[in-house]
């Protein structure tokens, strides 16, 4: 079957539809996702943006950036967040290189998906994180540094799954609306990508 | 023991932050911006929807922190922040206060938790779009701030007479790296 007709059919079948103007609170603005809550409260927009912008765009930085969006990608997808998922997928993607069925092979079952043993055990981290701070484990977290994670990825993958937890609960949480279509999300992956979070703008 | 190196005389999240201070940059804005106002929301209330999420995630070091300084700007009324963590239906607040309570502990749940009824009776009891925000926006950076101290195991000074002493910090001074990069209050 066709990718883009296979994403489209999935995601018709599996996400409840949305419409603009669903919000719980008046936004100010039509923007999809957490951009409408963000320039609603450009202050607190800034903020997270500076946030994400270290955490998944910055170079600075052991783990890939696909690598990282790929977690936010898997927490969001474990949260059940439709925008989420499809924002930080697609640039998992487009980092990675790869067609999206392996971005969702990995949301559904990172274990069996073709990734670095030290990625799913990062992922694993994510997982328990997801579910609350104390669900991650010694053992987890020994397994991950026994592969090569060090300290500052095992920091920046509980943070990285801790802030989606945020994210997900910011945007679901005032039922902000979603483009249904997951082609939009693979499309505007590369603006992203080149443009980070720091200075985005919200309108473009 | 925290899973990563961090500095054992620092506190829960501070311990993170001098960790991580480039994170901990924006973080310490989010919370000065949305806990350190009385725009809507009192410094009081905010705090405790803070304490709230952080008891129902069972933060040890989070409840205990920001239910302490909740307590600092209701005159040292550590019952009523007791009660509100606990059962915030039988505590002396306002209906307006417990209808935002009420959509804060659903967003701990997950954001689809929230319910359209709960933002209508939110809104019947006098609560503004702004306050319907800053509630989610606490509970969902509450959501986060926990997971990041107990993902890490973070240590947790489980001696409750040292909370006071970093609640007044706050208290005085807000939020932000100096939490880490100062001697601890003692």
């Amino acid at each position: 079957m066709n990718m883009k007709e296979d994403i489209k059919n999935e995601a018709a079948s599996h996400t409840p539809l949305q419409g603009m103007g669903s919000s719980f609170i008046n936004l100010e603005n039509d923007l999809p996702g957490i951009r409408g809550p963000m320039q609603y409260s450009p202050e607190t927009g800034k903020a997270l943006n500076e946030l994400a912008e270290i955490l998944l765009h910055d170079d600075n930085n052991t783990l890939s950036r696909g690598e990282r969006e790929m977690i936010g990608a898997y927490v969001s997808s474990e949260n059940d967040c439709f925008y989420c998922q499809n924002v930080h997928g697609a640039l998992a993607q487009h980092y990675f290189e790869c067609d999206m069925q392996l971005i969702d092979d990995i949301k559904k079952d990172y274990e069996s998906a073709s990734i670095s043993r030290k990625l799913k055990a990062l992922l694993s981290i994510a997982g328990s994180v997801q579910k609350g701070g104390k669900y991650v484990t010694t053992e987890q977290v020994e397994h991950a540094k026994n592969l090569g994670a060090t300290d500052k990825e095992i920091h920046d993958t509980v943070l990285i799954a801790a802030a989606f937890c945020m994210f997900n609960r910011y945007v679901d949480g005032l039922n902000t609306w979603a483009p249904q279509d997951r082609q939009v999300y693979i499309e505007r992956a590369p603006m992203r990508a080149k443009e980070g979070y720091a200075n985005i703008d919200l309108n473009k | 023991m925290p899973h990563i190196n961090v500095d054992e005389n620092l506190p829960g999240i501070r311990s993170l932050m001098a960790f991580s201070p480039e994170t901990a940059t924006p973080m310490g804005k989010l919370a000065n911006l949305m806990l350190r106002t009385n725009e809507g929301l009192s410094m009081a209330e905010r705090e405790m929807i803070a304490a709230h999420v952080s008891y129902l995630n069972d933060c040890f070091y989070c409840q205990q922190s920001h239910g302490a300084i909740a307590a600092c700007y209701l005159n040292g009324d550590t019952d009523l922040v007791e009660q509100v963590k606990k059962d915030y239906e039988q505590a002396e607040i306002s209906d307006k206060m417990k209808a935002l309570l009420s959509i804060a502990g659903s967003v701990q749940k997950g954001g689809k938790h929230v319910t359209e009824e709960q933002i209508k009776k939110a809104k019947e009891e006098g609560a503004t779009d702004r306050d319907i925000h800053d509630t989610v926006l606490i509970a969902a950076l509450f959501c986060m701030f926990n997971r990041y101290v107990d993902g890490l195991a973070a240590n947790t000074p489980t001696d409750l007479s040292t909370y006071p002493l970093r609640a007044k910090q706050i208290a005085e001074h807000g939020y932000g790296n100096y939490i880490f990069s100062i001697p601890q209050p003692a």
